[in-house]
């Protein structure tokens, strides 16, 4: 009888083991469309990562790593990149992934109306099927940031029969070739994708559903974890973290962001840059620079989740220039060169949107540069109307956050380029054009670095943006699950994730 | 009441054009540009000018309105530009979802406030009165929010009664449905309830002490019979004009309640395209609600013929 029981027992549990296990994950805002080509929100990529691979992907030091990509080479002149594509992958309606599909795609994203692939493939001038399983992206010139494009969106590959099949309509039924396939969108309620049976990879796929569901406010976030609701959750509160990891119920991850938070200056953008003393005498910017305690602002802020740094990559970045290291805050020093400015008290308004961290740091700020002597006058505007605002060049100084991409030009090119669409400074140098031209143009990490440096010593004495810090992407999950792995874009991988009974 | 109803009805047509012009004309006053919003991060100005003609921004604003009103008259609400759904669907979606939690969330306030106004008129004075009134000051002094992510923290993540969100269709599984709303329910519920308390209560003071009570009791009839059938029935009146408003406010989506417990209704669903400069979607949703209020007063009006004799004639 016993034996029986146990037997049943055991017959039970392998039963439970069975059970379709779904992963369930808390997003702090609703995603845009679902199709890699039209895209836009950061919020969209942590669904990507579960049901478009791509190309290549980045590994948790920002290397780039062969995804949907077997291997590639550049050509002697850095003009044509030949990748060739992995065997064997099928797209979720079981068409075949192969050159001719890797062609589609790149082409796809760069005629697309509303394509926001566009920009990024920019330098790819045409594509050639070099064999059934290889293609060759042709370039008007050497572009070494191409890898690191093809690491996100312009590097997902969708199904062209579905693509075709679906036109406008491809984002509400997206076919793409990841480990999960598409299963439901209710629009701010939940998105469901179910294990695709035919992924390359899937003996690293040990869950059978992943739903999404957006849950804005990251308290309420937090207690659907907490209550067994949701099994992780992205973007916990700074002022929850040193709780959660006392507490030891759940497991949390801290990675530094490849993004970072600063403060761009009108310096050219608009005729408001030369009405006013930062946007005018770069001596009044230096003085502003000196005036803040990095440090203290991390730590009021973020409740120390972040890294100060004073460039577009973090100073554990291997492009970081060291040359510019961050400076200590000298009030003497700011003193001393408003002075000599011709400006012991100057005014400004800094420009905010409305969400609690800027405005903290808005604040912050305001207190800090009034010991040298500044008077900020801080104007809170809701993000769409601060946006077109940065645009119109209808600021002083504004209080911007940028996500971040794994190459360090998608950091800087489009912010210090000039007339660039993220160029909000107005900040224009043939030089550093030059140079930034050369940076891309160099294959050589080592090469670049050099650039690098020197675009750092040029940019970073004018201040077009004063940055401050780079953020933590705070993670809180169940104990049960493993395999998580802490990627420094802040998306999280669902291949290798395991859910311990 | 035929020609009442006519009347009432031949107005709802210019109120419904009114309120398509304000909604359009007002979400043109704020400031910020959807086109810059939808761009994402990138700002590519290929895509925000592509984004330009295809949601018309670079036609005038007239010839929008009328893309828009010759859209609506042939069933077609626009599309979001943010999820590129219908904006139908996504009203259909939501509808249901925020139909239910009104509905719920009415029976609560009707269920506790209308009994604890009576209750208070009829014992004016005695502790049950400062109790009732006191569960009232406590209904409508109580932020939503905050009551519920109190809610949560108790049932949720301590007890682990109820789910702290994820919204079930009743149709699916009711049980998982009422366990997920229940919460969000009493919360709205219990704000309107001390609202209708109040009203209950005052209503009720001024009717017991007219003559026809006074004449009632003197017949003899129980005191069960005099507040139940004669003096609660003439102080429904103005209880149900500020129910359907209650219930309209309901309808048009409780931002707050279904952030704090992701109930995906149109409160939600509102808020978020304000943000995103979605036109369309709360173009869509505010003319639903809209007709929503419209149709509930016209209820309410039909009400009045019902509890009292007089109108019908």
């Amino acid at each position: 009888m016993k034996k029986k029981l146990l037997i049943s027992l055991l017959l039970l549990a392998g039963l439970a083991q069975v059970h379709a296990q779904t992963l369930r994950v808390g997003l702090a805002e609703d995603p845009d469309a679902l199709d890699p080509t039209r895209a836009r929100s950061f919020v969209g990529r942590i669904v990507f990562s579960a049901l478009c691979d791509k190309l290549f992907d980045i590994d948790e030091k920002l290397n780039i790593v062969p995804q949907l990509a077997q291997s590639y080479a550049w050509s002697a002149d850095s003009k044509a990149l030949t990748i060739k594509v992995r065997p064997g992958v099928t797209f979720h309606d079981g068409e075949k992934l192969d050159a001719a599909a890797v062609k589609f795609n790149i082409e796809r994203h760069k005629t697309l109306p509303g394509s926001n692939r566009r920009g990024e493939l920019a330098p790819v001038t045409s594509v050639d099927v070099v064999d059934a399983m290889t293609v060759r992206l042709n370039l008007k010139e050497p572009f070494a940031p191409l890898l690191a494009t093809l690491t996100d969106r312009a590097g997902m590959m969708v199904s062209p029969k579905a693509a075709q099949a679906e036109g406008e309509k491809f984002a509400s039924n997206p076919v793409c070739s990841g480990p999960f396939k598409f299963v439901e969108r209710v629009a701010q309620d939940r998105i469901v994708l179910e294990r695709y049976d035919g992924y390359w990879n899937k003996q690293n796929v040990h869950f059978d559903k992943v739903t999404y569901t957006p849950i804005p406010d990251a308290t309420v976030r937090l207690a659907n974890l907490k209550s067994g609701q949701l099994d992780f959750i992205e973007r916990v509160a700074s002022s929850d973290i040193e709780k959660l990891i006392a507490e030891k119920k759940l497991k949390v991850a801290r990675i530094t962001e490849i993004g970072y938070q600063g403060i761009t200056i009108n310096i050219g953008k608009s005729e408001r840059a030369q009405q006013n003393p930062l946007g005018r005498d770069p001596r009044v910017r230096e003085a502003f620079e000196l005036s803040l305690d990095r440090q203290g602002l991390a730590q009021v802020v973020m409740d120390n989740e972040a890294t100060v740094g004073n460039q577009w990559v973090a100073p554990s970045n291997a492009f970081y220039a060291k040359n510019v290291p961050v400076p200590k805050r000298d009030i003497a020093k700011a003193k001393a060169l408003l002075k000599a400015a011709g400006v012991p008290h100057p005014s400004f308004t800094l420009l905010t949107s409305t969400s609690s961290d800027a405005q903290r740091i808005a604040l912050v700020v305001q207190a800090m540069t009034r010991e040298a002597g500044f008077d900020v006058k801080i104007q809170a505007a809701e993000f769409a109307t601060s946006l077109n605002m940065a645009d119109k060049g209808d600021f002083d100084a504004y209080v911007l956050a940028w996500s971040g991409r794994p190459d360090p030009d998608g950091n800087l090119f489009s912010f210090h380029g000039c007339k660039q669409p993220l160029n909000y400074a107005g900040y224009c140098s043939a030089e550093t054009d030059k140079l930034l031209d050369q940076s891309r143009a160099l294959l050589d990490p080592a090469a670049r670095k050099k650039v690098f440096e020197q675009i750092a010593a040029q940019v970073l004495k004018e201040r077009p943006v004063v940055y401050l810090y780079h953020r933590n992407w705070l993670w809180a999950y169940s104990p049960k699950l493993s395999g998580v792995r802490d990627i420094p874009d802040g998306l999280l991988r669902v291949t290798g994730l395991k859910m311990a009974p | 009441m035929f020609e009442f109803l006519l009347k009432r009805l031949a107005s709802v047509v210019p109120t419904l054009i009114l309120v398509s012009v304000l909604i359009f004309g007002l979400q043109q006053l704020l400031p910020g540009d959807p086109a810059m919003v939808l761009a994402g991060e990138e700002q590519d100005p290929t895509v925000v000018a592509y984004l330009r003609v295809k949601l018309h921004l670079d036609k005038p604003l007239p010839v929008r309105y009328g893309y828009w009103v010759a859209g609506v008259l042939k069933g077609d609400l626009g599309e979001s530009i943010r999820s590129q759904e219908p904006v139908l669907t996504l009203v259909l979606q939501k509808l249901p979802v925020t139909v239910e939690l009104a509905l719920l969330a009415f029976a609560i306030a009707l269920l506790i406030g209308i009994p604890a106004g009576v209750v208070s008129a009829v014992g004016r004075g005695t502790a049950w009165d400062a109790l009732a009134n006191g569960f009232s000051l406590w209904g409508i002094s109580t932020p939503n929010f905050w009551l519920g992510i109190l809610l949560i923290m108790l049932f949720s993540v301590q007890l682990g009664w109820l789910p702290a969100s994820g919204y079930v269709s009743p149709f699916v599984d009711l049980r998982a449905n009422l366990a997920a709303m229940i919460m969000p329910a009493f919360v709205l519920g219990n704000g309107i309830a001390g609202v209708l308390m109040r009203h209950t209560r005052s209503a009720m003071l001024q009717v017991m002490s007219a003559d026809y009570v006074r004449t009632a009791r003197a017949k003899g009839l129980s005191e069960r019979v005099v507040v139940l059938k004669h003096a609660l029935r003439n102080a429904l009146t103005p209880i149900i004009t500020l129910g359907a408003l209650e219930l309209g406010t309901l309808l048009s989506g409780a931002v707050l309640t279904e952030q704090v417990f992701t109930i995906p209704g149109f409160g939600k669903l509102v808020v978020d395209s304000v943000f995103n400069r979605d036109y369309a979607v709360v173009q869509g949703v505010v003319l639903v609600t809209a007709s929503a209020y419209i149709t509930l007063n016209l209820l309410a009006d039909l009400a009045y013929f019902a509890v009292n004799p007089k109108l019908r004639s």
